[in-house]
């Protein structure tokens, strides 16, 4: 593998620029003649606008412009759309209420953006954004989306009858019913998936220049995917065609999913630099973070597994009302449809398997993917259920899970997925090894010497990563194909730059991507640059999100690396006089197999260039791009165990012991593999125990809309994880690799709270489990 | 509008601001020293830390009119030259960030938490006095592990000196 090819413990090219000051972020680019904007936002959940004022404002220090929503209808902007399109059982399409990036009539939700000011300074424009009247009638509010399904509930668009944006079903419902009735044993559970709010700890900001002299519109924004931004903001909110926008994403602090997205406010500085002839740029404080980012999460189910006599698992029955917010963000549709119900056979070998979804506006901030998207609210029902049916059955929940597991290869679930490859078993035993499993008696009476209660939770999860084969999305109504491109240009002298559709938020892709590089061609990391996230230096991209730069991103470098060593073989073998068949690259050159002739890499390359000597009818130069599409989504899967103490005096939780195995396949640098996973469980854990995003139900007020109120895992909230990794190659992909980047987030959360409802005894408890809740579930245990 | 005069990264530096700017956008927009960061409005995230006369504070939570006649050091200041700072090496060994947003924040802390606790640190003091920096992508983890290698290599660094 060399020094630091695939497999090495590297560490990080981008780190120099981060750990001295010199990252670029959005908030830190200037452009000359630069000026700011600030958003007038609605401060009700549900209202309509009767009239806008903005004469005062106009007329405040420094203001250049204020504009409304009206106007940027008027010059035509579209609204907001999402992108996946979702068929209810009844064959109906999912109703789509119109967003518009200002609202012109009616707001939905508190935040939802009114109107805009320009001015010169920052502070000039909050200023002037106070000063516009808006005058509102308000609306009764609903955030929860249960209630918003009731008739008589206050009613968000007109498209959508009783909030219902569709009512879709997967699997076979009547061999269900069927299994349910002969079942020896069903447990039933109603669950709860937490709202939660992203909070990548860069804001969401938005730079828009309209250049008049070229008539091009250039927008620096924290974005994941810069050219789905721009084909998004081209096709479908008209603000300029893509040869006349450039989108450039540089350093992004932090995604999460919450900048996959293509929001109001990116689409209003480019409209408003047109408008008011300046650069604008636009930079969210933490506020507007909380209360415009996409949500994500809340999940409210009700779960039936079935099992037979001998304790095989044979159906499971799942209704999920999923709350999507006041619209549909881009990808909102497909998080609790194809990303969520086609994971509910988890690691399980279950025949029958039936889910029905109803997707519900609220007057509460847009819902879309967040870490995981879907594949944390699955796993949760399937370990959560399957460690409760463990313990109405009176059996070990690990033996339960292993008795159950899929052991043959490829396995067609009842929900859509064919699982590739795997051995549920290994990340089994080796997180109990690693967990001391069966010392945990033995630490549980020790800690109830001391007065503390002691359990252990498991959970063994799956997912889905990799997204996606194009053809297979697009039949389940996905509005693009999630392949991904690259480029491989090796310059005159031999260093190489790589240019990429994904796009690093602090995923490493700058030293795992030329690991790639070195790995293949044995030049040195440092030779090799990536360049990513400006729409005008890489032709096309799909970006980053789903674990999916590692097995679709690299696959494309991949694809582009065959065919520039191909072309390099063959202008070696000339130079060298040999058979193209004969020649082998490695540590920087090109030889002779079993000779000691030899090119240099460098001297290749130049001689590509100088193309004075190339074989007969071939084209100077070396640079070769590819396009990869997957064949198959990968499964990355593994065992979490978790284990807590709890004081039952105060209902307090500490987290003890953390133990993960997962299986990501192929690894290309473990150092940073082992980083995603610490941090995905630091956002379970934040979910399990921690956060919880909650509106004011009577107002439709975000409670929850800061640091002081929305709980954030710091240092003290979290242990160190101890984590390790099994490996089945993805036969998918050529690398074998599966993507890393969201299990913990994953699995997590069911190890917390299976770990808290075994030491205390009582099964009955939601996320975040704060200390008031656990100390209110022992008081009710205690009772009985 | 008030003048304010202050040392950042060894230079005198004198500026205009409005009375209301805090040090953190005095540095950023006035300055262009644009590693300090803003990650919250609450005073809660610690992206913002700096040196002020040599102790760690919230540069979002002080004007810059208080800072007049002050030291500053911001993480452009902390390397000695090309020379990384003992924690920036060990934020860059140990993994110790992803995005990277938070990071000046938190060497800029950590510097100072290594500075107070001369007698060394363990992995429970570092967690409790990571208190005011919030990092959403690392677990702290590893933000844990490189200020415990830090210190280590400091004490022994005061160690040779003294
Ligand atoms: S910006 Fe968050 S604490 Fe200063
Ligand atoms: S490294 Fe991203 S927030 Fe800490």
């Amino acid at each position: 593998m060399g020094l630091e090819g695939i497999g090495a413990r590297v560490v990080r090219k981008e780190d120099k620029r981060f750990i001295t000051g010199a990252g670029r972020y959005v908030d830190d680019m200037v452009v000359p003649g630069m000026k700011h904007a600030a958003f007038v936002r609605s401060p009700h959940a549900h209202a309509d606008i009767e009239s806008i004022d903005v004469s005062a404002a106009r007329a405040m220090p420094g203001v250049i412009g204020v504009l409304t929503g009206r106007e940027i209808k008027a010059d035509g902007i579209g609204n907001l759309i999402c992108g996946w399109m979702i068929h209810s059982k009844d064959g109906t399409p999912m109703k789509m209420g119109a967003w518009s990036p200002m609202a012109t009539d009616r707001v939905r939700f508190v935040g939802e953006a009114v109107a805009v000011v320009v001015a010169e300074t920052k502070a000039d424009a909050r200023d002037a954004a106070e000063a516009v009247v808006v005058n509102y009638r308000e609306r009764p509010a609903i955030t929860d989306a249960v209630a918003a399904l009731q008739d008589g509930a206050p009613q968000l668009h007109p498209e959508a009858d009783n909030n219902l944006i569709y009512d879709w079903d997967i699997g076979d419902a009547s061999a269900v019913e069927k299994a349910m009735a002969s079942a020896a044993h069903v447990t039933t559970m109603h669950l709860v998936n937490n709202r939660l709010v992203p909070n990548a700890m860069e804001p969401r900001a938005a730079l828009g220049h309209y250049d008049k002299a070229e008539d091009h519109y250039t927008c620096w924004t924290t974005s994941q995917n810069p050219h789905v931004a721009r084909v998004v903001m081209s096709a479908f909110y008209n603000v300029a065609p893509e040869n006349k926008l450039r989108v450039i994403a540089p350093d992004v602090g932090g995604g999460f999913g919450s900048k996959i997205f293509i929001y109001p406010e990116e689409i209003v500085c480019l409209w408003a630099s047109k408008k008011t002839g300046v650069p604008v740029k636009w930079v969210a404080d933490r506020t507007e973070s909380f209360l415009t980012d996409a949500h994500g999460r809340d999940h409210v189910t009700e779960v039936k597994l079935a099992f037979d006599a001998n304790n095989r698992m044979t159906a499971m029955k799942v209704e999920t009302v999923a709350n999507l917010g006041g619209y549909m963000s881009l990808f909102s549709s497909s998080v609790p449809t194809y990303l969520y119900a086609t994971l509910l056979s988890g690691q399980y070998a279950i025949p029958a398997i039936h889910c029905n979804v109803k997707a519900v506006y609220t007057n509460t901030a847009p819902v879309d993917a967040y870490r995981g998207a879907g594949r944390p609210e699955a796993t949760y029902v399937v370990e959560r259920v399957v460690e409760t049916a463990a313990r109405e059955l009176g059996v070990s929940p690990a033996e339960l899970r292993r008795q159950n597991f899929i052991t043959t290869f490829p396995h067609q679930t009842p929900v859509i997925m064919a699982y590739d490859a795997g051995d549920y078993a290994a990340s089994l035993d080796a997180a109990m090894k690693a967990a001391d499993h069966a010392g945990f008696p033995a630490r549980k009476a020790e800690a109830a010497s001391r007065g503390k209660l002691r359990g252990l939770g498991m959970s063994c999860y799956i997912e889905a990563c990799g997204i996606a084969p194009s053809q297979a999305v697009g039949s389940l109504g996905a509005g693009v194909g999630l392949w991904e491109s690259a480029e491989v240009r090796v310059n005159m002298a031999g260093t190489i730059e790589v240019l990429t559709g994904s796009h690093s938020h602090g995923q490493g892709h700058e030293t795992t991507f030329a690991q790639l590089v070195s790995h293949r061609l044995g030049v040195p990391i440092d030779q090799v640059s990536i360049v990513h996230g400006d729409t005008d230096k890489v032709q096309m991209g799909m970006g980053t999100y789903g674990s999916r730069s590692g097995a679709v991103g690299m696959s494309a470098i991949v694809k582009a690396l065959d065919k520039v060593e191909a072309k390099a073989r063959k202008i070696a073998a000339h130079l060298l006089e040999a058979d193209e068949a004969d020649i082998v690259i490695e540590n920087g050159e090109l030889k002779v197999a079993g000779t000691d002739k030899a090119l240099p890499w460098f001297q290749m390359a130049l001689a590509a260039y100088a193309a004075h000597n190339l074989p007969a009818g071939m084209e100077p130069g070396l640079k070769e791009g590819a396009f990869y599409d997957p064949t198959n989504f990968t499964f990355p899967a593994g065992c979490y165990i978790c284990e807590v103490e709890v004081d039952p005096e105060t209902g307090t939780t500490e987290i003890v012991q953390f133990v993960a195995a997962d299986d990501f396949g192929n690894i290309i640098n473990p150092m940073i593999v082992e980083g995603q996973v610490h941090g995905g469980i630091a956002q379970g854990v934040g979910q399990a125990l921690l956060e919880g995003c909650h509106y004011d139900p009577a107002t439709g007020q975000l409670i929850t809309a800061s640091y002081m109120d929305y709980t954030m895992p710091r240092a003290g909230d979290l242990p160190s994880f101890v984590v390790s990794t099994t490996n089945t190659p993805c036969p998918g992909n050529p690398l074998g690799i599966k993507g890393c980047g969201e299990a913990g987030a994953i699995g997590s959360p069911p190890a917390v709270i299976n770990a808290i409802t075994d030491a205390i005894g009582n099964n009955d408890l939601t996320m975040p489990a704060t200390p008031q809740k656990v100390w209110a579930a022992i008081r009710a245990a205690t009772k009985h | 509008m008030s003048e304010v005069k202050m040392v950042v990264n060894g230079r005198t530096i004198t500026g205009n601001v409005e009375d209301r700017t805090l040090l953190v956008h005095f540095l950023r927009e006035n300055l262009g020293m644009t590693g300090t960061h803003v990650g919250c409005d609450t005073s809660q995230c610690g992206a913002c830390v700096v040196h002020l006369d040599g102790k760690a504070v919230k540069s979002c939570s002080i004007l810059a009119v208080q800072a007049s006649g002050s030291e500053v050091v911001t993480i452009e200041g902390l390397a000695d030259g090309s020379d990384l700072h003992p924690v920036q090496a060990a934020f860059r060994e140990h993994h110790g960030l992803q995005c990277g947003f938070c990071t000046p924040g938190m060497i800029m802390a950590a510097t100072d938490m290594i500075n107070r606790h001369p007698e060394g640190l363990d992995e429970k003091t570092v967690r409790a006095e990571l208190e005011g920096n919030i990092c959403r992508c690392t677990g702290y983890h590893n933000i844990v592990k490189a200020i415990l290698a830090a210190s280590e290599v400091m004490s022994k660094g005061a160690a040779k000196a003294a």
